[in-house]
């Protein structure tokens, strides 16, 4: 099996899911099936193809360096859970960072 | 000058590569229309695409398009006109989107180099790799509540131009001047206002030692250090740790490490060391960035004189190699040396009397140019009466001071206090009639050592309270002792 | 009451404009449909007092003689588009109590046409899934019934399967959905209406909850065709808040209803002939190709190679996009927050609790997928194959003007039948996601019922920005059709 319990638990970490052990196990069955399924790309003859960066085919248009935006923190951090009102302005708050 | 660090077990190699984090002068930020400007209130200067509300999107400001383009023509470099924003993927509290807007394979700016001056006066080209735009990320404060840290988001997204050396450097003295060089011509041509202590450029060092001729050694990375003087104090104690460590049998591993400039060392950042798999991909929310030919000949008509035309331009003028590059390098120092040109004063005298009397004076009491009394307006003001022989270059030291004091202009000063050269000759000529009438002793010993007309000179000068004219004194001595 | 909410959108319309009937009787109907049919949980949110307010403000206008192309229009609004000072949850539990202070594109200009919120529709979890089952709020009951079963609870489609279920249960007029794979097309299909994903970068995504940002559209569900080019011409526009919206005029699609399709080439696919397909699909099928032959259509068989590589690569991209799209749901901001010691358990806790099974799961195989050592061989890969898949695209434009295939490989399926296979769940996407990966537009037509009395749809696919042929083509469909059958329960029959 390609897709085993630890690299389930490597791609949970690395998108912070906090998954049950006893769901691993399961899930890397899961995983596998999709990932043996979508394997059946390789394929596709590639060579020389360009990968798709954009579905429409037009140009970017840039915006002008203007201040147009900003200037309401309380709409910003309105919805946050741990909304922080401190003498000094509005934060978010988290669990404290060591670094 | 010999690069190589001694160590116990022989002599090192340090090998250097920097990473400049450079923040665009922009009014706004890369992806949204909110500010980038200092200092605001928490979360003041963050739009709703800032702080990655549901739906948000992103739309480049082409300011920042603009000025990575001139910055890489600058940096003698590549420019690609295509490229594309990627997003690199990590979790943490003050990158909101739970990604950076970077730019990986296909950055804006590809090869480039530039040269940088050392102190023994050689040269050294330092190869660039690449410059790339992306957004900042906040910042967390740790220091307001005992359990918690708190995210403010006014640096979300400010842009950031990041320029890749390649690992060209050998020593703390190279990497510093490298980052100096890169900021001098940040803020010739206006792309970043150079001002580390703001964090609006910050570099990482990556670091690792090796013996001469052996393969590159494991490097540690060590995060965001904001000025010259630390970033060589940072690869003179990293360098040095790193060779400890392999001389007492340890190995090195690929890290990322803090510098810490008040006890002198670096430690490990390991909150940063979690797996690294960032999973770049190109961004789909944003198009590829794309531009022509016309665009690149218009940033590069907008380029001002880069420091090394402008330094050979000193140079050539007749100011010092030194002096020249010194100037040449920073915005503030060619801003006081163009009014000095501009009102005719002599290249050389000018940069002379800017560094040593000037910039000497401002160092020795601690005041920044800014703070100065003095400007460059004024400053011109005071050499223009030299220049015109109101005063001699004696008295223009004294009524330096005498500005730098009160504020006052030159010309006030030397009104007030008489100090306006004796130009009349009859005048001098009876003060140097009265010296050697006073002192026929002296006059014999000048008959057997002509070198003695210089005590004259002193003497005259003393009796008119500095004011003769040197140049006319000294004329009159010789006729008069000669003859 | 009931003649009220058989009216179509532009019926609906005519009678506001002449006075004969006004925003608000027709909102209250709507929010008594809503009342009536709250079982089959097409709704999130509903917000009858926004509505009545907001018919008022209609009533106002059209008394002036002014108002909008929507005006006075009562309609459910995709829980995935952010509206100002509404719940918004994109039916996951990780945006708990979320209230957007900023109003999406897309809705905001609903709004502008007149139309009126009835409330926010169920929909798949982020929208993932073709069934309306990963719903944080529960699945979302088809009002459509078998015959020969009708107790068992089918599957409106997914993932707008909120608002299909609405606008077929008569307890919204129309209807806004998403489409990232066929999550407009599919579940129209399965309920009788008409569903419309637009060419990528018509409707701006700008306030849309993102699911897969190279994918996704918005588009309208509706009851006709008519409805359909009405509510995409207000939907659409160029919006400089997106970078991927285009900056071309939207024309007047209901002009585009001319009912003349004489010497349009209309091609078939011989890849979405597939193994296992119903044979009520295959005849419905030739069925369609018989009415447009009939109108004047030139048939033409055409090839599209990579067919059979579309599903497996839209599940690479669409996780790989999902994956990143999601970061951003990690506590700190809006949404649940399930603390922890550290700082990585809360984001661990939070994301582990907020998102449900499919969610989970997609994100996990898109961290995959781009994961150190397997970006070329998927996601590349899978971007490769994407541009094969436009190119068969170009190809067959040179010898036909638009694609007529089935619309889904079944009729509406019971809750818990295809449950335990992804894969099998994911095939119910095969004719559609093909459109999403090359960014073109394709709609789902009622054409037909299944043996148990199921509707069933076909589906045109055209040129990039050409939604004006394929509603024409539609609507041709739809007239040959005469598709009027209606599900079980609906609102106002009692
Ligand atoms: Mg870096
Ligand atoms: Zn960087």
């Amino acid at each position: 099996m390609a897709l085993d319990e630890g690299t389930v638990a490597r791609v949970a970490h690395l998108a912070r899911i906090r998954v049950k052990d006893e769901r691993l196990k399961p899930l890397a069955g899961e995983l596998d099936t999709i990932v043996n399924w979508v394997e059946q790309l390789g394929e596709v003859d590639t060579n020389n193809v360009a990968p798709m960066t954009s579905v429409v085919e037009m140009q970017a248009h840039w915006r002008q360096d203007a201040v147009s935006d900003g200037g309401y923190s309380d709409r910003v951090t309105g919805n946050a859970p741990d909304g922080v009102a401190d003498p000094e302005g509005a934060f978010y708050g988290v669990p404290k960072v060591v670094e | 000058m010999s690069k190589l660090i001694k160590g116990k077990t022989g002599e090192w190699e340090v090998v250097i590569g920097v990473e400049t984090h450079a923040q665009v002068s922009s009014v706004s930020k890369l992806f949204s229309g909110s500010p980038t400007a200092f200092g605001a209130a928490p979360n003041s200067q963050v739009s709703l695409v800032d702080a990655a509300m549901p739906g948000m999107l992103p739309v480049v400001n082409g300011e920042a398009v603009r000025q990575a383009v001139r910055t890489g023509l600058a940096l003698n470099a590549e420019i690609n006109k295509h490229s594309v924003f990627a997003r690199k993927n990590y979790f943490y509290p003050d990158l909101p989107q739970g990604y950076q807007i970077s730019q990986y394979e296909e950055p804006i700016v590809g090869e480039g180099e530039i040269e940088v001056e050392l102190e023994d006066g050689s040269t050294r080209t330092i190869g660039i790799e690449r410059l790339h735009m992306e957004q900042d990320a906040g910042k967390s404060v740790h220091d307001r509540h005992p359990g918690k840290s708190y995210i403010d988001l006014n640096r979300a997204g400010v842009p950031l131009m990041e320029i890749v050396s390649k690992p060209d450097m050998r020593s703390a003295e190279e990497a510093s001047a490298y980052v100096g060089k890169i900021r001098s011509i940040l803020r010739a041509i206006g792309s970043c206002d150079g001002n580390m202590q703001e964090g609006s450029m910050r570099a990482d060092i990556n670091i690792s030692v090796r013996k001469p001729g052996e393969e590159l050694g494991i490097r540690a990375e060590v995060k965001n250090v904001n000025s010259l003087r630390f970033i060589r104090q940072a690869v003179e104690v990293e360098a040095k740790r790193q060779i400890r460590l392999l001389e007492s049998g340890g190995t090195m591993v690929q890290e990322t490490r803090l510098f810490d400039p008040d006890k002198g060392e670096t430690r490990s950042m390991r909150s940063k060391e979690d797996a690294h798999d960032y999973r770049y991909f190109p961004d789909p929310d944003l198009l590829p960035v794309v531009f022509d030919d016309a665009f690149v000949a218009e940033c590069k008509a907008s380029l001002p004189e880069l420091p090394d035309t402008r330094k050979a331009r000193y140079v050539e003028a007749g100011v010092s190699a030194d002096n020249a590059t010194f100037i040449a390098g920073e915005q503030d120092h060619i801003h006081f040396f163009e009014t000095l040109l501009a009102a005719g004063i002599d290249a050389k005298q000018a940069a002379d009397f800017y560094t040593s009397e000037f910039l000497g004076r401002l160092n020795k009491a601690d005041i920044s140019i800014a703070d100065a009394k003095v400007n460059a307006e004024a400053l011109a003001g005071l050499l223009a009466l030299v220049k015109d022989n109101t005063i001699s270059g004696k008295i223009a030291k004294d009524v330096l001071d005498d500005m730098l004091e009160s504020g006052e202009p030159a010309k006030a000063i030397v009104e007030a206090k008489g100090l306006v050269q004796i130009t009349d000759s009859s005048a001098i000529e009876a003060l140097v009639d009265q010296v050697i009438a006073d002192n026929p002793n002296q006059v014999e010993s000048y008959k057997a050592n002509p070198k003695a007309i210089g005590w004259f000179v002193g003497q005259v000068m003393k009796a008119s309270q500095g004011k003769a004219n040197p140049g006319q004194v000294n004329q009159l001595l010789k006729q008069k002792l000669d003859g | 009451m009931s003649d009220l909410l058989d009216l179509s959108l532009a019926e609906a319309s005519d009678k506001l404009r002449s006075r004969e009937i006004s925003a608000t009787e027709l909102t209250e109907a709507y929010i008594a449909a809503m009342a009536e049919t709250v079982d089959l949980n097409c709704y999130i949110t509903e917000t009858p007092e926004k509505a009545r307010e907001m018919a008022a403000a209609s009533d106002a206008r059209l008394a002036k003689g002014e108002g909008g192309a929507m005006e006075g229009i009562p309609i459910g609004m995709k829980d995935l588009f952010c509206t100002e000072g509404t719940l918004t949850t994109a039916a996951s539990h990780i945006l708990d109590g979320f209230v957007p202070p900023y109003e999406s594109t897309v809705s905001g200009n609903l709004w502008d046409a007149g139309a009126v919120l009835l409330g926010k529709t169920n929909l798949d979890e982020f929208a993932m899934g073709s069934a309306n089952i990963t719903s944080y709020y529960g699945a979302v009951r088809n009002p459509w019934t078998r015959q020969s079963e009708p107790d068992t609870e089918l599957v409106p489609g997914g993932s707008s399967g909120g608002s299909a279920g609405a606008v077929a249960a008569r307890a919204a007029l129309a209807a806004t959905g998403t489409d990232t794979g066929g999550s407009i097309r599919q579940p129209a299909s399965l309920t009788g209406l008409v569903g419309m994903k637009p060419t990528y970068g018509r409707c701006s995504r700008w306030g849309i909850v993102a699911f897969a940002s190279s994918l996704d559209q918005a588009g309208p569900l509706t009851r006709t065709v008519r409805d359909s080019a009405i509510m995409l011409g207000v939907m659409a526009g160029h919006d400089p808040k997106d970078s991927t919206s285009v900056d071309t005029p939207v024309p007047d699609y209901g002009a585009a209803l001319t009912g003349d399709i004489r010497g349009l080439k209309v091609g078939i696919p011989r890849e979405y002939r597939i193994d296992g397909m119903p044979e009520e699909i295959e005849a419905l099928w030739a069925q369609g190709v018989d009415w447009l032959k009939q109108a004047g259509a030139e048939i033409v068989d055409i090839s599209l190679p990579h067919t059979k590589y579309a599903l497996p690569a839209y599940y690479i991209v669409a996780p790989a996009e999902a994956s990143s799209n999601l970061a951003r749901y990690d506590g700190v901001r809006y949404g649940l927050r399930i603390d922890g010691e550290t700082l990585d358990e809360m984001y661990a806790n939070t994301r582990g609790e907020g998102f449900g099974d499919e969610v989970q799961r997609r994100v996990m195989i898109g961290t995959y997928v781009l994961s150190a050592g397997y970006y070329d061989a998927y996601y590349l890969q899978a971007q490769k194959v994407r541009t094969r898949i436009s190119e068969d695209f170009r190809n067959a434009w040179d010898s036909c003007d638009v694609l007529l295939t089935p619309a889904t490989p079944s009729a509406a399926f019971g809750v818990h039948e295809k449950f335990n296979d992804p894969i099998q769940m994911y095939l119910n996407d095969v004719f559609t996601v093909t459109g999403n990966l090359a960014g073109l537009p394709g709609i789902s037509v009622p054409a037909g019922l299944d043996k148990d009395g199921l509707p069933l749809g076909l589906q045109i696919l055209g040129r990039a920005f050409d939604e004006e042929t394929v509603l024409k083509t539609a609507a041709v469909l739809e007239e040959a059709s005469g598709f009027s059958a209606l599900p079980a329960l609906r609102a106002g029959r009692g």
